[in-house]
């Protein structure tokens, strides 16, 4: 990696400011580094600065009360996974962070790094290949080797987001609170995320004067069951090929409210309203949920060699589905 | 004649003991190269092509000389030369700070010309593809035809006939340490070098050569080593341009290779695909076998692969060739040619047995002559339980489908000549066994100090064992074919007896009995004719005054035999949604021989299962026609088997005979076609391609149903 200097941070308001005279890349942010570090090293990301985060007191607090969850963005994935009460009534948050790569990595990665993580595309994390999300022309993956790459939404970059934590805080409609230089501003995580037909280079809305300071979560209600389940080639540790994040309101057999939110296929977490229309209202069996996998995937448009994400997300939400009633 | 006694008259061989190394290891106590730090030493880098095919046509090193910090920097290739496959050493720096080696790299300033590639087999095999070997005719060797019998006849008598195309792709041997050395002239004409290496010996051979010193000169160091599956016996460019470097700058430099360098240049398993037709007749007899196959083994040749396998077929015609990439070269990797080959027989026996509609374990048995595979079949079925397999393939319900399947091997093993060893007993009743060979991580160690202890009647934490060092002069060869124990264990024998029976000499006048009645006990000698007679061994130790006893040791043919047999079954779990394949249970029956440490003979077994299920299920060299260059050189998409993917391994070491044989490569063989069989029978649906990813579970799952 090259050289750069090193700033612990203070305050907000410091970093927001540090941040505030630079584009992309020049002052970066620094937490638990699990990603950060590899970029450094494969000289992807080249800064002059990196502020520490981790020296902001206070923003690793997890806070639950009967609204809902407040969680610092410098939580750690295993804080999250571990905490009695995300266990037990935001299950799919706690089942997508416990299967987020491995104990150590869960151990330091936090949860501001983990929904602000870079693709793990191939071709985007070889320094030698200039892609079109590093600013090159083409989308090396479209006429290249796309297993692990987009089924939805890819035009014209075809990368998924690595994280699991968003499609499980998507599903259970949490906002997140940023920090600029004009102070703060809450917005939903699904606003959070956006596709590259938008912007090709970043995964998000965040400004590069900007800082994700906190996540909130509305308790589900009593009536909810929710699940993450994530398909990967590797026990541990393993992106996912697809995953599913599922919270489903029932009433008995029947759901009353289904928020379904796939991982892994599309360049941001990629809520399908298809599937959700398929089971809201509707007694949930074989056949509903069946329905509700297919219904999700029939825009689906599967590279050359990734058409298997098409089946895997179909079944993944098919399963979820029938979980929420057994 | 010399033997190993009966099993009843051991007292520590056969039995399973605690390897001696263990605790260091875990503690972190144990020193392999990379922890070694000599005062004053430097760090190497090498720069590596990142092209897979140009032409050099300037090089510059001036800028990185000039960099603080940078002590000397070697061109590795000349201006005007051919960069042929990602990864080639260009240059190499050795420089204060392993940092600022690096940023040394990015200051050395290369120049080419890029040319024509081709990374894949496809590619390098397709109508106009460039030519990237001179000496080739096209990307193809000449191929080996073999033919026995007559095989149009022995088709056309066949009842059954099948007809498929297996692949493997190329695997990487993932040494969890990479390759590499620490090296420090101790003046002009000495030289020490700390290697990551399976062959000590043949590194020091090795460099005494290159560098024009006598062999005497060069001692090579490998306490600990972190793997090396065929990968390292010589001290490569990397070796060499570090022993220049340290020459020229008069300190010690440590070169370990990165992680990326070892996929891309430290070698791999080639490739295999075979396009293969079988026949068989109705009472399930294997009477015809036709081949062409190939296989890359990267820009250099050796692609070979074992076809047919194991089965015994009479009419056989085989033809294979080398097929030539842009892409590193290929280097022994356990068990060589086995298990592609057994992946691809093992299927085909499965097929053909399904088309007989006979139970595939039947049709093995008819077409197998090795009695010890008989028995293992019997043995192996009972314990992984057969006869709870489907009897039809895909016939389990619901969305979890579980199968069963079977695959064997063979392999050589037995040792050879050409190893030194010295025990030595001193005064104070302490004893040094000592020889040059290596621990590539099977224990030999341990297993040294278990024949000396045996021999002397003590226990094997009495044995000071030292290994993996030119130094004291006593040479052994490289620890590959799973020779190093067959080759060690009969010359160890026979020096601790020689030191034993020296011992008795001094002892004989304390007992007042003849040498020949003396006999060994559990910390004593004694009198054979009159046990009332004994002295400890502190005492009979106490006899040799300022003396200490040393003795060599002989190679002797009757302690050792080669050739195993081996088969594993396994019972696999295969979610129809996902298209995951888990395996719930390996049995493997593996023939060794006399297995001197019963414990380290099974977590060999256990070791070569873990290896053949990532193979089957996981591990792909991928290269990308586009860039030419590996996309997985790390292990985040080079996928090797972690904790969720062991399943329960039941190793039964298989004692056929008291002959020390080696069992490190066998245990990798058969696993590969057994679980490809097993994910048969779960879902009905065929494999022929590895690893068995999801993606292609699912694709196949797809085209059954349509």
């Amino acid at each position: 990696m090259d050289k750069f200097s090193y700033v612990n941070a203070t305050s907000l308001k410091q970093v927001t400011s540090l941040l505030s005279d630079s584009g992309w890349g020049e002052v970066m942010m620094i937490a638990g580094g699990t990603d950060l570090l590899s970029e450094l090293k494969e000289y992807i990301e080249t800064p002059k600065t990196l502020i520490n985060l981790k020296t902001l007191p206070g923003m690793d607090s997890i806070t639950a009360d009967a609204t809902g969850l407040k969680i610092g963005a410098l939580a750690t994935v295993t804080d999250i996974a571990m905490h009695p009460t995300i266990q037990h009534h935001y299950t799919v948050l706690a089942q997508a962070a416990a299967s987020v790569a491995t104990p150590q990595i869960r151990n330091v990665g936090t949860l501001g790094g983990n929904l602000c993580q870079r693709p793990r595309c191939w071709y985007y994390r070889d320094e030698t290949v200039n892609c079109l999300k590093k600013g090159g022309d083409i989308c090396y993956a479209i006429d290249g080797l796309s297993k692990y790459h987009a089924i939805f939404g890819g035009d014209p970059v075809y990368i998924v987001h690595p994280s699991d934590i968003a499609p499980a805080l998507i599903a259970l409609n949490a906002s997140l609170k940023i920090a600029g230089p004009e102070g703060e501003k809450t917005l939903k995580v699904e606003e959070f995320f956006t596709l590259p037909a938008a912007n090709p280079f970043r995964e998000n809305v965040l400004e590069p004067n900007e800082i994700v300071v906190e996540v909130q979560v509305p308790q589900p209600k009593p009536n909810t069951k929710s699940f993450y389940l994530k398909a990967r080639e590797k026990g541990a540790p393993d992106f996912a090929l697809a995953s599913v994040a599922g919270v489903f309101e029932m009433m008995g057999k029947t759901c009353q409210v289904a928020n379904v939110v796939l991982g892994g296929v599309a360049p941001a977490p990629w809520r399908s309203a298809e599937a959700e229309t398929a089971l809201t209202g509707k007694m949930i069996n074989e056949a509903v949920s069946m329905n509700a996998g297919a219904e999700a995937v029939k825009d689906a448009e599967p590279m050359n060699d990734n058409a298997y994400k098409v089946t895997l997300a179909q079944n993944l939400i098919s399963r979820t589905a029938m979980m929420a009633v057994s | 004649m010399a033997s190993w006694g009966e099993a009843s008259q051991s007292r520590l061989i056969g039995k399973r003991i605690a390897r001696l190394s263990g605790k260091d290891k875990v503690t972190g106590k144990a020193k392999y190269t990379f922890d070694i730090n000599r005062p004053e030493m430097l760090y190497g880098r090498i720069l590596r092509s990142e092209v897979a095919h140009a032409n050099v046509t300037d090089l510059d090193l001036t800028r990185a000389e000039a960099l603080p910090g940078v002590k000397a920097v070697i061109p590795l290739i000349e201006v005007g030369r051919k960069l042929r496959y990602q990864g080639q050493e260009i240059a190499a720096v050795a420089a204060e700070t392993d940092d600022i080696a690096k940023d040394a790299l990015r200051l050395i300033y290369v120049e080419l010309e890029e040319l024509p590639f081709v990374v894949t087999e496809a590619d390098a095999i397709a109508e106009g593809a460039p030519q990237i070997r001179d000496d080739w005719k096209g990307n193809q060797s000449n191929p080996g035809i073999n033919e026995d019998g007559d095989v149009d006849a022995a088709f056309s008598e066949a009842a059954v006939t099948v007809e498929a195309t297996y692949h493997t792709p190329v695997q990487t041997h993932v040494c969890l340490e990479t390759h590499g050395h620490v090296v420090e002239w101790t003046d002009e004409q000495n030289l020490t070098v700390w290697a990551s290496t399976q062959a000590v010996f043949g590194v020091r051979n090795d460099l005494a050569r290159r560098f024009e010193l006598p062999a005497n000169q060069v001692r090579v160091i490998t306490e600990h080593m972190g793997g090396g599956f065929g990968s390292k016996f010589n001290a490569g460019v990397e070796g060499l341009a570090a022993v220049r470097l340290s020459r020229m700058t008069e300190r010690p430099i440590k070169l370990m290779l990165t992680r990326k360098a070892e996929h891309l240049v430290a070698g791999n398993r080639p490739s295999m695909t075979q396009h293969v037709k079988a026949g068989a007749t109705r009472d399930g007899r294997l009477i015809a076998y036709d081949m062409r196959g190939y296989g890359t083994g990267g820009i250099s040749s050796g692609a070979g692969f074992n076809a047919p396998y194991v089965y015994h077929v009479p009419n056989r015609r085989t033809e294979r060739f080398n097929v030539a990439v842009n892409a590193g070269n290929q280097r022994a990797m356990r068990a060589p040619g086995h298990p592609q080959g057994a992946f691809a027989m093992d299927s085909l026996m499965d097929e053909l047995a399904e088309k007989l509609g006979m139970n595939p374990l039947e049709f093995r048995r008819i077409n197998d002559s090795s009695e010890v595979r008989q028995a293992q079949y019997t043995l192996g079925a009972q314990e992984i339980g057969w006869h709870r397999r489907n009897n039809v393939p895909g016939s389990g319900t619901g969305v979890k489908k579980r199968g069963m399947g079977v695959g064997s091997g063979l392999w050589g093993g037995g040792g050879g000549r050409g190893t030194q060893a010295r025990v030595t007993i001193n005064a104070d009743g302490t004893v040094e066994a000592v020889t040059g060979t290596q621990d590539i991580g099977t224990g030999i160690r341990t297993v040294i100090a278990i024949i000396v202890a045996e021999e002397l009647g003590l226990a094997p934490t009495d044995i000071s064992v030292k290994v993996g060092d030119s130094g004291p002069g006593l040479p052994s060869g490289g620890s590959g074919g799973s020779q190093t124990t067959a080759s060690v264990a009969p010359v160890i024998k026979t020096a601790a007896a020689a030191a034993k029976q020296k011992l008795f000499e001094h002892v004989a006048p304390l007992l007042q009995a003849p040498v020949d009645d003396l006999r060994i006990g559990t910390g004593k000698i004694y009198v054979a004719s009159d046990r009332t007679k004994t002295v400890t061994w502190k005492q009979a130790t106490g006899q040799l005054g300022q003396e200490s006893i040393s003795e060599g040791g002989n190679w002797d043919e009757e302690l050792r035999q080669g050739g195993v047999a081996g088969t594993q079954f396994a019972e696999v779990e295969v979610d129809t949604q996902t298209g995951h394949v888990k395996v719930l249970k390996i049995v493997a029956v593996q023939d060794c021989g006399l297995a001197i440490n019963r414990l380290t003979t099974e977590s060999q077994i256990n070791g070569g299962v873990i290896m053949g299920l990532g193979q089957a299920l996981l591990e792909e060299r991928i290269m990308d026609p586009q860039t030419g260059r590996m996309l997985n050189a790390n292990l985040e998409d080079y996928k090797v088997p972690g904790t969720f993917e062991i399943p329960e391994i039941k190793s039964i070491v298989f004692d056929t005979h008291r002959k020390v044989t080696g069992v490190g490569e066998p245990p990798c063989i058969p696993t590969l076609g057994a679980i490809a069989n097993a994910v048969h029978n779960a879902i009905g649906v065929r494999i022929r391609e590895l690893p068995i990813t999801p993606d292609k579970v699912l694709t196949a799952l797809a085209e059954k149903k349509a």
